[in-house]
């Protein structure tokens, strides 16, 4: 270097480095003064994500996170379990699921069922959460409102059975025309479209809960946009909820089933999407539990040797074959190879290895309840055995068919979740080395998944399925013709028959055979291919207890939770 | 300067509305739909859907909709958060990664000029080395891998000191941003010191330093006045973009840390398709990068008095 290094003389040096320790000096109380001046405009835009403990046995509170902001608490319109689970902890329908999962009385304490007519009873001592009791009046006023088709509900279809519910959704009869009113304050008077045997299983759902008509009118279009924008029925009522970061919920002294909740306040102080961010919360004791831990999180729960737990969600996941003209998949021996080749406990121990998964081994969820018990104890359904040779001559018998030298590709639309990826590779590779299928996988995030698998452009594709209301129905009718949810468009007359049988029969042994018969033919006509059932993982302090995990209805719900001192 | 000002401006104003435009041809162009769900029970649900948000008319109304909304400065109501105004998630959400970024780019800028300058005066010596190779591994090593791994220290840090030194995650108050704030300024802090060093090395060989020292100045006048000055410019050139960059790229830390961030909507609404969230934060973001950039323009005058503004 022809320049000299003035830096390295000393006298420069020594002079510049003190220089620069006066600066570093002054920079430093710069900062702590913006420090503080930041801290304090942290607490207005405050998450309030206070420095307490998970579960706090004196004052009655546990402190818990979710996964994502809650989007939408106006039951009208509600759609996301996410929501479903704030809602049914502030709010209350005709009925409610209890922790396992069954149906109990909620504002209506008895009901009665004749024919197309149903009369609920209303108790009296229901109150909204500012002292007024509620009346018939509040569950007219917000059926009316989740069918109007300015709502634009899209649950609306579960109010369906109630007389005119379609017609009024299409915009084709004016609101008052709904099949109920209330006969008096206490009593609701329900008018449906036909008999059904599952109608009073339908008002535990969101879209079947109250609002009261002068609180909604006196929010101009805010309703349930914030704390003050909501009524409550529930358990629970909201006092705090800074969006994004935190939602605060507190016993409802008005409640009229306030003696069975012990619980003071569940505070929900994060929300966020990463599992391992909550898990680091729960091991530094700022959260009660973790729900939904993905497969990589396991080497964390088993170095701190926690307890790893799990529940089932009763979602079902399955390929779904595409029934249209144009599609190789329409034909039988094609499906039916697929169906013979494909192993779900391979799927589910040697490449998922989520220990809550379980092979599935039908479309009914393995927790479903039967008429007496569970169904599958009374309805197994057909065994399919993995056999390799035997899919081997479907597949020659379908080559034949269809008149091919060999198989084009089959498009694989899937998801790009980490769990739909592997799976999708999985199938690929899985296919072309037993059956030397090749399998071209279409990834697409999720928005982009829905529109291609509801505009049919897949060979198969990948899906999963859970209930909207606590009948078999609800996993039944996917595959009628009518359904828009049958992606394939699978038209099969005989399905059809049963499915209608489900739905419009009065008895309930004659139901549950249909669904039976229904699960059979989903097999036996190689409908879909079992993938697995969905369980959920979560990790709990040992303290507390009594969280309600479910299959059906909301799936996590702490308003009937306790502490105990000791583990 | 007030003409100059007023001038770019409106050329702000322009390049604003071209984002704006080409964000909304971009995310109609995309397959998919905002108000598909997983259930669709008929197409008469689809319909009323479409009917409420305005997307069963021409897109071209749809476009004039949209920019009418803008210049009124409504850029009206979120399709997954479905109570909200954008406005409303904007206005709630932006403080909260402004605070953030202010930090972290206090951290950046005081960590890199004084790194940079402190490596300059020692290069090639022990201090320089040492420096020089955690600049590298902050440039290289990804947000995410840092944020983590930052995050299972505190944890580690706290369960070894038996109770709570910092919090692990959340937002509220200034204990909650330290760290936080230190992982999103890390990788600017990093590319600051080397850009501050390489500027300081080549004032230190200057013409004007040697004339200064030959005159017989004053060696901390020289260093302060000649030398840190002259080197800091390059840095107060990149201070614009990487502001907006730190404030837009918060996503990774906003969600390891739960802090309830602009950045997360930002980049949530791209995968949920929800247009008015992607066009009033894209929008938003994008007129704030142009206000930035004049700022640090003008300041640049400021310091350097060769610069004229015109």
């Amino acid at each position: 270097m022809a320049q000299p290094n003035i830096a390295n003389r000393d006298p420069m040096s020594r002079a510049a480095t003190r220089q620069l320790l006066w600066i570093a000096g002054a920079a430093l109380v710069g900062l702590a003064l913006l420090l503080a001046a930041l801290g304090w405009a942290a607490t207005l835009t405050g998450g309030g994500a206070a420095a307490t403990h998970a579960l706090d046995f004196k004052t009655r509170t546990v402190t818990t996170s979710i996964r994502n902001d809650v989007p939408q608490l106006d039951s009208s319109r509600s759609k996301d379990i996410e929501s479903y689970n704030i809602l049914h902890t502030v709010m209350e329908g005709l009925l409610r699921y209890d922790n396992n999962s069954n149906l109990v009385p909620g504002v209506a304490d008895r009901w009665e069922v004749d024919g197309a007519r149903v009369t609920f009873y209303l108790r009296e001592n229901a109150r909204w959460s500012d002292g007024k009791p509620v009346t018939a009046h509040d569950f007219v006023f917000a059926w009316r409102l989740a069918v109007i088709p300015e709502t634009a509900s899209e649950y609306a279809f579960l109010l369906y059975p109630v007389k005119n519910g379609e017609a009024i959704n299409r915009g084709e009869m004016p609101p008052e025309s709904l099949g109920v009113r209330a006969a008096s304050d206490r009593v609701l008077e329900v008018e449906l479209q036909n008999a059904i045997a599952y109608f009073p299983k339908l008002t535990a759902a969101q879209t079947y809960y109250p609002i009261r008509e002068d609180f909604f009118k006196s929010r101009n279009g805010r309703y349930a946009a914030d704390t003050e924008d909501l009524l409550y029925n529930g358990a629970f009522r909201i006092t705090r909820w800074v969006h994004g970061a935190s939602l605060r919920m507190e016993k409802n002294d008005l409640y009229w089933d306030k003696d069975s909740i012990w619980l003071n306040a569940i505070d929900i102080a994060y929300i966020t999407t990463d599992a391992v961010a909550r898990l680091n919360l729960f091991q530094d004791g700022r959260i009660a539990d973790v729900d939904y831990l993905p497969g990589e999180a396991l080497d964390q729960v088993l170095q701190q040797r926690w307890s790893l737990r799990r529940f089932n969600d009763g979602s079902m996941w399955f390929i779904e074959l595409n029934f249209r003209e144009d599609r190789l998949t329409r034909n039988f021996h094609l499906r039916r190879a697929l169906q013979l080749a494909n192993d779900p406990a391979e799927l589910v121990f040697k490449v998922l290895k989520t220990p809550s998964f379980t092979p599935a081994e039908s479309l009914f969820p393995s927790t479903m309840k039967g008429e007496h018990g569970l169904f599958r104890q009374q309805y197994p359904p057909p065994h399919v055995p993995t056999d390799l040779t035997e899919a081997r001559k479907e597949l020659e018998l379908a080559r034949q068919e269809l008149g091919l030298d060999t198989f084009p590709p089959l498009v694989l639309l899937a998801d790009d979740t980490p769990a739909a990826i592997t799976h999708s590779e999985y199938l690929q590779e899985y296919l072309r080395r037993n059956l030397g299928l090749e399998i071209r996988i279409d990834r697409q995030n999720f928005r982009q998944r829905l529109e291609k698998q509801q505009q049919g452009e897949f060979d198969l594709t990948l899906k999963g399925w859970s209930a909207d209301y606590d009948d078999p129905l609800s996993w039944a009718d996917l595959f009628a013709s009518w359904n828009l949810n049958n992606n394939g468009r699978y038209d099969n007359p005989a399905l059809d028959a049963q499915v209608r049988i489900a739905m419009q029969s009065l008895d309930e042994s004659e139901r549950y055979r249909a669904f039976a018969e229904v699960q059979r033919i989903l097999i036996e006509d190689a409908v879909i291919v079992m993938a697995y059932e969905r369980g959920v993982m979560y990790v709990q302090d040992p303290r507390l207890k009594n969280v309600g995990r479910r299959f059906m209805g909301p799936p996590t719900d702490y308003s009937r939770a306790y502490i105990t001192e000791e583990p | 300067m007030l003409a100059y000002i007023l001038k770019r401006l409106v050329q702000g104003a322009v390049t604003v509305w071209f984002i704006a435009t080409a964000t909304f041809v971009a995310m109609h162009a995309v397959p998919g739909d905002p108000l598909r769900g997983e259930r669709i029970a008929n197409e008469q649900i689809l319909a009323n859907l479409e009917a409420r948000y305005g997307l069963d008319k021409p897109l071209l109304e749809q476009y004039v909709v949209y920019i009418g909304g803008m210049l009124r400065g409504d850029f009206g109501l979120s399709y997954v958060q479905q109570n909200r105004r954008v406005n409303d998630i904007i206005r709630e959400h932006f403080p909260v990664s402004a605070t953030l970024g202010i930090l972290a780019m206090a951290f950046a800028t005081v960590g890199g000029v004084l790194w940079g300058a402190l490596t300059a005066i020692y290069r090639n010596r022990l201090p320089d080395v040492v420096i020089m190779f955690a600049v590298i591994v902050g440039i290289s090593v990804p947000s995410f891998v840092v944020a983590a791994f930052s995050q299972l220290a505190l944890v580690s840090l706290n369960s070894a000191f038996g109770s709570s030194l910092l919090p692990v995650a959340g937002w509220g108050t200034v204990w909650h941003m330290l760290v936080p704030a230190l992982v999103l300024g890390l990788s600017t802090m990093a590319y600051l010191t080397r850009l501050m060093r390489s500027s300081m090395l080549d004032i230190t060989t200057s013409d004007f330093v040697r004339t200064a020292r030959a005159k017989g100045l004053p060696p901390t006048r020289i260093f302060l006045r000649h030398q840190l000055r002259n080197a800091i410019l390059p840095v107060v050139t990149v201070l614009g973009p990487q502001i907006a960059l730190i404030t837009t790229g918060g996503f990774v830390v906003e969600l390891v840390f739960a802090i309830p961030g602009l950045g997360r909507y930002f980049v949530d609404a791209v995968h949920q398709l929800d247009y008015t969230v992607i066009m009033g934060t894209t929008t938003f973001y994008g007129a704030f990068l142009v206000f930035m950039v004049l700022v640090v323009d003008v300041l640049y005058s400021f310091i350097d008095p060769r610069v004229t503004l015109e």
